[in-house]
């Protein structure tokens, strides 16, 4: 250990002396591989470094899967970057962890930006997100026209009958090989992504947000009962699978397998190359209303960061539309604010994907804003495939509550 | 007692050196720390103080309880039947906000059996995911040591010929050895896949199509099985190689002698080549046991434990929680639950076979 500080510290004494006036901020992103995203963040970074003289951010990117881990094992060895970026549902874990701390930008500066753009945790902002991501339910207005399906608003999303009798209609057609493709190959954080809206809808959650103490009643009172029977019904009675192909995921609409798919705007443009017609609906409402997952990556101060105004500074600089715009023409993601969103062919008024930036600043609805959610994300996701493959409702979800509020038990509340 | 060997030795010392740092700062350290922190409630991220919490976690892993149930009546007195069975008082009223049964508190039924009688046994368990985990390892491990140590055997007598080409055969045998364990899972994932997968295929050619496709991997009742199957494939030749260095120390002389006796085959087998390789046998029986107690990496790939725990194991419970779930102390103490049972289980082989005098 002594031996990595000392190579550590000459490190650190190499480029101080070559920096002299300028002070370096080094910064941490998830996005190693993807050559269009590094080639975005670099642009942000070298026009900031060019734009003033005190700061100059040096770039470390790790691969997606590997990133978390990294942040984690860094934060142990004391070794964290000023800038990091974090998924959105982590940061409060991150934050009440001591790994970050609030990040000083002005209020104002971030009015116009979506709902799950913004990390807010213990009353503090921590993070802010260039984009956000958003999902639909994703068909063509030939199978809607085929099926005499009356089409889905906002303001008129689909009741839970509508969608069903949807379902059954698909069924009934017999043209497709499962009616609905929920993306159940995508195991991980996708679960409670795409799936805990639907629970929300139904009146539940993951964990009371009222308190955030206890899983009692949230994810197993009447309303997580009545979601989990029809979660199950869903593949008892062949409207979905439960195990899928990763394959069919990622071509299976496309290929005319599913006559719906539940999936996110970053796979909308596939969607729309497979059928001109492809429309993007807004999700049903179960009775509480429509509702989809919000948050994506974000930008951060680390909480060992000796300079935090001059990272405040940088991620400041990268919230400018052009770079909101950038990413978004790049990678595909919904532009933060409505007038970065203008300047993004696909997300301006009537574009071809506008829709999802509707349905984000509507019916987005963060995860749950606890440090415990890393914990609560896993346990939910096992009694969903447990319940898909036939498990108990009652008894899956009350033993999922049950671990739930073991876990905030034994984190002493996880500070709330 | 200063010995010769450990003063006068320097540089056996210095050579070991290396290697003695290395073990004791990745294996023997950890081990204690685990132990330690299994005392724990230690977390990997958390502002908190780490406290003792003494056996909690390991009464939180395995604690069991049983209740014997009658089955409901209705007002005459009858059973109330329900699906062609008897219906009994529902686990959740009794384990939910119950203030009879305190203790039953959080538990969930594990599985239940009936001693005749009307009345039927419940078992609970704290933890029934873990519980699972443990049964799934001991029949992992019970399908996999004979099977395998007898596959190699087998591979092991075929290759240790004179033949021409016969290395082209053991480098076939051995190569999923060589490959990392992580391909090897990912390709038998698309073996397996339930749709389009190549064994489905295959089963489909050869029986005409008579053989329905089979979800191997999405079906509880074949999960297991199907990772059984394809770890067995994977390490056999690793253990054919042990099996075959015991072969070659046979001495040449015993087969002459038994050929001049005029022994058959089998005798030749039963009563030479056997004998010689008993050491050989009780190392691959407890190389196979230790390696198929560890099983993880399969299950990380292939299945995550699911459909329905049906391929839990002890090890991916435990990176499970202390890395997924951020437990250390939970991860900490199932490590030490395995090592207990790793360990008895060895001491219990290495009785039983013995070198009797």
């Amino acid at each position: 250990m002594t031996f990595m500080k000392m190579a550590a510290s000459a490190a650190v004494l190499a480029w101080a002396s070559a920096a002299q006036a300028q002070e370096t901020l080094s910064m941490w992103y998830h996005g190693a591989g993807n050559e269009v995203e590094l080639k975005l963040i670099n642009e942000v970074i070298s026009d900031f470094n060019a734009s003033q003289s005190d700061w100059k951010v040096e770039l470390q990117s790790f691969p997606q899967a590997a990133y978390n881990d990294s942040v984690v094992a860094g934060a142990l060895a004391g070794n964290l970057p000023d800038i990091l970026d974090v998924d959105g549902p982590n940061m409060p874990n991150w934050a009440w962890a001591g790994y970050m701390q609030p990040l000083p930008i002005d209020e104002s500066k971030i009015a116009s930006f979506l709902p799950g753009t913004k990390g807010i945790w213990d009353g503090k902002l921590y993070s802010i997100g260039l984009w956000d991501a958003a999902v639909a339910l994703v068909t063509r207005q030939s199978t809607l026209d085929e099926l005499g399906l009356r089409k889905p608003t906002v303001e008129q999303p689909w009741t839970r009958d509508e969608f069903m009798a949807a379902l059954d209609a698909a069924k009934a057609a017999g043209k497709w090989e499962y009616p609905l493709d929920l993306g159940m190959a995508w195991t991980g954080e996708w679960y409670p992504y795409a799936f805990s809206p639907f629970l929300q809808s139904f009146g539940g959650d993951i964990v009371d947000r009222s308190t955030y103490k206890t899983a009692e009643g949230a994810l197993n009172g009447d309303a997580a009962l009545a979601f989990g029977e029809w979660w199950q019904g869903l593949f008892q009675n062949g409207y979905a699978q439960a195990t899928q192909d990763p394959a069919d995921r990622d071509g299976g609409f496309a290929a005319g397998k599913y006559a719906f798919s539940w999936n996110g705007n970053w796979a909308a443009l596939g969607a729309l190359a497979a059928f001109e017609d492809t429309v993007f609906l807004p999700p049903p409402d179960f009775g509480a209303g429509p509702k989809i997952g919000g948050a994506s990556w974000q930008f951060g101060v680390s909480a060992t960061s000796k300079h935090p105004e001059g990272a405040a500074a940088f991620i400041e600089f990268a919230l400018q539309d052009k770079y909101l715009a950038a990413f978004s023409n790049g990678i595909g993601l919904i532009p933060a604010t409505p007038t970065a969103s203008e300047m993004v062919d696909n997300y301006k008024s009537g574009g071809p994907l506008a829709v999802f930036g509707e349905y984000s600043s509507k019916m987005a609805l963060v995860r749950p804003v606890t440090p415990g959610y890393v914990v609560q994300a896993k346990v939910f996701e096992k009694a969903l495939a447990d319940i898909a493959n036939g498990a108990d409702v009652a008894a899956t979800l009350d033993a999922a509550a049950d671990e739930i509020n073991a876990d905030i038990e034994k984190n002493g509340g996880y500070g709330h | 007692m200063a010995s010769k060997f450990t003063v006068s030795n320097r540089t056996g010392w210095l050579m070991a050196g290396p290697a003695i740092l290395l073990i004791a700062g990745f294996v023997i350290l950890p081990f204690f720390l685990a132990i330690g922190l299994s005392f724990t409630n230690q977390r990997l991220v958390s502002p908190n103080p780490t406290e003792f919490v003494g056996l909690s976690n390991y009464r939180q892993l395995l604690g069991v309880a049983t209740v014997t149930l009658e089955p409901l009546r209705d007002d005459a007195g009858a059973v109330v039947m329900k699906d062609g069975e008897p219906e009994y008082p529902s686990i959740r009223s009794l384990t939910r906000n119950n203030p009879d049964r305190p203790d039953l508190a959080g538990m969930r039924e594990w599985f239940s059996f009936s001693l005749g009688g009307e009345a039927k046994t419940f078992v609970l368990a704290r933890d029934v995911v873990f519980m699972k985990a443990v049964v799934n390892t001991f029949i992992f491990v019970i399908v996999v040591a004979p099977v395998q140590a007898g596959l190699a055997l087998g591979l092991a007598l075929l290759i240790n010929q004179r033949l021409r080409g016969i290395n082209v055969f053991r480098a076939i045998y051995f190569m999923p050895v060589v490959v990392s364990i992580v391909v090897v899972s990912l390709l038998w994932r698309l073996i397996y896949d339930g749709q389009s997968g190549l064994l489905n295929n295959l089963l489909d050619a050869i029986s005409f199509g008579l053989i329905p496709p089979v979800n191997w991997l999405g079906d509880p009742s074949t999960a297991l099985g199907a990772i059984i199957a394809m770890s067995i494939w994977q390490a056999v030749g690793f253990q054919m190689v042990i099996w075959l260095s015991g072969l070659q120390t046979i001495s040449p002389t015993l087969y002459e002698a038994a050929a001049i006796e005029g022994a058959s085959k089998w005798q030749v087998f039963r009563y030479v080549t056997w004998p010689g390789l008993r050491n050989t046998a009780v190392l691959i029986l407890i190389v196979i046991t230790m390696q198929a107690f560890g099983l993880f990496a399969q299950i990380d790939v292939m299945t995550n434990g699911g459909p329905l725990d049906s391929t839990q194991t002890i090890v991916f419970q435990a990176v499970e929680r202390g890395y997924g779930k951020q437990d250390i102390s939970g991860g900490s103490a199932i490590s030490v639950i395995l090592f207990v049972i790793v360990l008895s289980i060895s001491l219990i082989q290495r009785f039983l076979t013995r070198e009797k005098s």
